[in-house]
């Protein structure tokens, strides 16, 4: 909280003005937005995303800061845009019918085109300034400004009235964004960079191994702090989705209200009290360890107090769990025929991340639980990468606080070492992290269970054993001790035979 | 659209009676808009004397007009008739590029 604080105060002082673009997580990295009444760059490869930033750029403007926008299309069509982006929940009909946005669309066609002497692009200008006074516009788009390039082949003369144009725009105290393509010497396919000298951003799209990783860079932003990393992002369909490392759950107020693990034994452990509403959960573990147990209590504990659950199930179908769970006195389907628990199981290789990450906050949406699982995370690494799906847990998460909803995650470890990162990396979003382990010892295998961390109470540091039975989930704080003198050192340490043996006496 | 219509047709060499329908854009009485009134009025009274109509307009005075003939540059000299649709641009002071760009030989 106190860096987060900290930012916030340095980005008062700086002296230059910027607007939100309600972007997400966009404004968290650049401090506050773009350049106010400046333009700013935005370039990449085709498909990198340029004209959803932009558009949502615009979009968020007029719905969430009261500013109108214009969108001067040099390549799509209003039909085009519209269409497009409808898919992502963005009105573009109704905020042109709202005047809070106009779209133009503006057409060169090379062919058409003959060039005879001097001339200037008092015609663009003209259609800028009409467009911007009959919306009161307070921010503009530009895409792509590259366009012209191809339509006209005067570059020098073109240049001397982009500069013009870009001065034109900031007499206007209009927030620009121009896109541009990505160039092969120089950054911009026609040295766009020369003319924009305030905020320059970098998108790439790159393909490996069928994954597509999206990447936001901030490569110069004049007068102002800012990340100096590459960011990943998503295009989710509602629009980007941008992810900082420090993560974003920063700014949520901490809930004092405390809620049931659904296992007595482990409310024990964890103060007395259970889970701190609002908070993430995460229970790692190999197979076998008993994390679906863990969250199936943990969701028929919140049907229980009459909540409604939501379990998202990537490995088992619905059918499946509720019978595994009754074989350990959980009756799941009771629940979901009184309309408190919903199971919805897919196959994770069924769409991409975006589409799930979207499938996923629609279902929150409409079903309104109080309490989220989703059992388990990891199978997501065959459709995106490590980062991707950092991005997207992060940003799930954090949809989900901001909503007050407790989520339990489960992570299967050790499995590849890749799949371990995955859990570490939202780790800084986790507020609660349990882990489960399985001890072989001679003939007996014995589940055991320990609390890595859990933020803002006094949780057990113990081993505790866990007993999956038909009367349910028991968990035993310090059922299992370490050697005498030896305070368990780790996690990674395996139990010692002594130790179990100790156990099996008390 | 007009894109396709403009490349599966001829070019009109000036064959005799065709009438030429042509529209200037200005923007106000700037030196190259003065400059393209000048050109386009001698090169039509030279070329084209008899056949054609010519309307000066200024973006400013008709700006929707403008946007719907996409008018970029200033000045811009649109042939709507006859097809294709051709935009010259610029101050017409190169004599032969106007002529090329209206489908008329210099020889008319």
């Amino acid at each position: 909280m106190a860096k987060a604080k900290s930012a916030a105060d340095t980005f008062k002082q700086t002296a230059l003005p910027k607007v939100p673009t309600g972007i997400y997580g966009f404004d968290e990295i650049t401090a506050g937005g773009l350049p106010k009444g400046r333009p700013t760059l935005v370039f990449g490869v085709a498909g990198s995303g340029k004209t959803v930033f932009a558009m949502e750029f615009l979009v968020r403007g007029a719905l969430q800061y009261n500013e109108p926008g214009v969108y001067m299309a040099f390549e799509e069509g209003v039909d085009d845009l519209t269409d497009n982006f409808r898919s992502m929940g963005f009105d573009l009909e109704g905020l042109r019918a709202r005047k809070q946005l106009v779209i133009d669309h503006v057409l060169l066609d090379r062919g058409e085109i003959r060039e005879t002497g001097e001339y200037n692009l008092e015609g663009l200008f003209a259609r800028i300034d009409q467009a911007t006074q009959s919306a009161g516009a307070k921010r503009i788009v530009l895409d792509s400004i590259g366009a012209l390039f191809f339509g006209l082949s005067d570059a020098a003369l073109l240049r001397a009235e982009l500069r013009r144009l870009f001065r034109w725009l900031k007499d206007r105290n209009l927030t620009a964004v121009v896109t541009g393509e990505r160039g092969s010497g120089t950054l911009t396919r026609h040295g766009l960079e020369e003319y924009v000298s305030d905020c320059v951003i970098l998108l790439d799209h790159r393909v490996n191994e069928q994954v597509s990783t999206r990447r936001l860079r901030v490569v110069k932003y004049r007068g102002s702090t800012h990340g100096q990393n590459e960011y990943p992002f998503l295009l989710t369909p509602k629009g980007v989705s941008i992810i900082t490392v420090t993560g974003l759950a920063l700014e949520y107020k901490a809930q004092a209200e405390r809620i049931s693990s659904g296992i007595a034994g482990l409310d024990t452990m964890l103060g007395g009290k259970g889970y701190f509403r609002g908070s993430t959960v995460l229970v790692s573990g190999t197979a076998g360890t008993g994390k679906t147990s863990l969250a199936s209590a943990f969701a028929a504990a919140a049907c229980r107090r009459g909540e409604g659950s939501l379990y998202f199930a990537f490995e088992e179908s619905a059918s499946h769990l509720s019978r595994n769970m009754r074989s350990i006195g959980i009756d799941l389907e009771r629940w979901a025929n009184k309309g408190l628990l919903l199971i919805r199981a897919v196959r994770p290789t069924r769409y991409g991340l975006e589409a799930h990450l979207l499938e996923m906050e629609d279902l929150v949406a409409e079903f309104k639980p109080s309490v989220v699982v989703v059992d388990p995370l990891t199978p997501f690494g065959p459709i995106g990468t490590l980062i991707d799906i950092q991005v997207m847990l992060t940003r799930l998460i954090d949809f989900l606080r901001s909503n007050r909803i407790t989520v339990l995650l489960t992570a299967l470890t050790p499995g590849s070492p890749a799949l371990e990162e995955t859990a570490a990396g939202v780790s800084s979003v986790i507020d609660t992290w349990i882990t489960l382990r399985e001890l072989e010892v001679g003939q007996e295998r014995t589940r055991t269970l320990h609390i890595l961390k859990s933020r803002g109470m006094a949780h057990s540091m113990r081993l505790a054993k866990v007993i999956l039975s038909d009367r349910g989930v028991e968990v035993l704080d310090g059922a299992i001790r370490a050697p005498e003198g030896k305070a368990s050192r780790s996690r990674d340490v395996p139990m010692r035979r002594r130790s179990l043996e100790e156990a099996r006496e008390t | 659209m007009k894109k396709k219509r403009a490349r599966h047709e001829e070019e009109n060499n000036g064959t005799g009676g065709e009438e030429f329908v042509l529209r200037l854009y200005v923007s106000g009485a700037t030196p190259q808009s003065t400059l393209a009134i000048v050109n386009v009025k001698k090169i039509c009274e030279n070329h084209l004397y008899g056949r054609y109509s010519l309307e000066v307009i200024d973006i400013y005075q008709e700006l929707d007009l403008a946007r719907r003939d996409q008018v970029i540059a200033v000045p811009t000299l649109i042939k709507r008739s006859p097809h294709p649709l051709r935009r010259l641009i610029g101050d017409m002071s190169n004599t032969d590029r106007v002529l090329d760009g209206l489908g008329v030989s210099p020889s008319e």
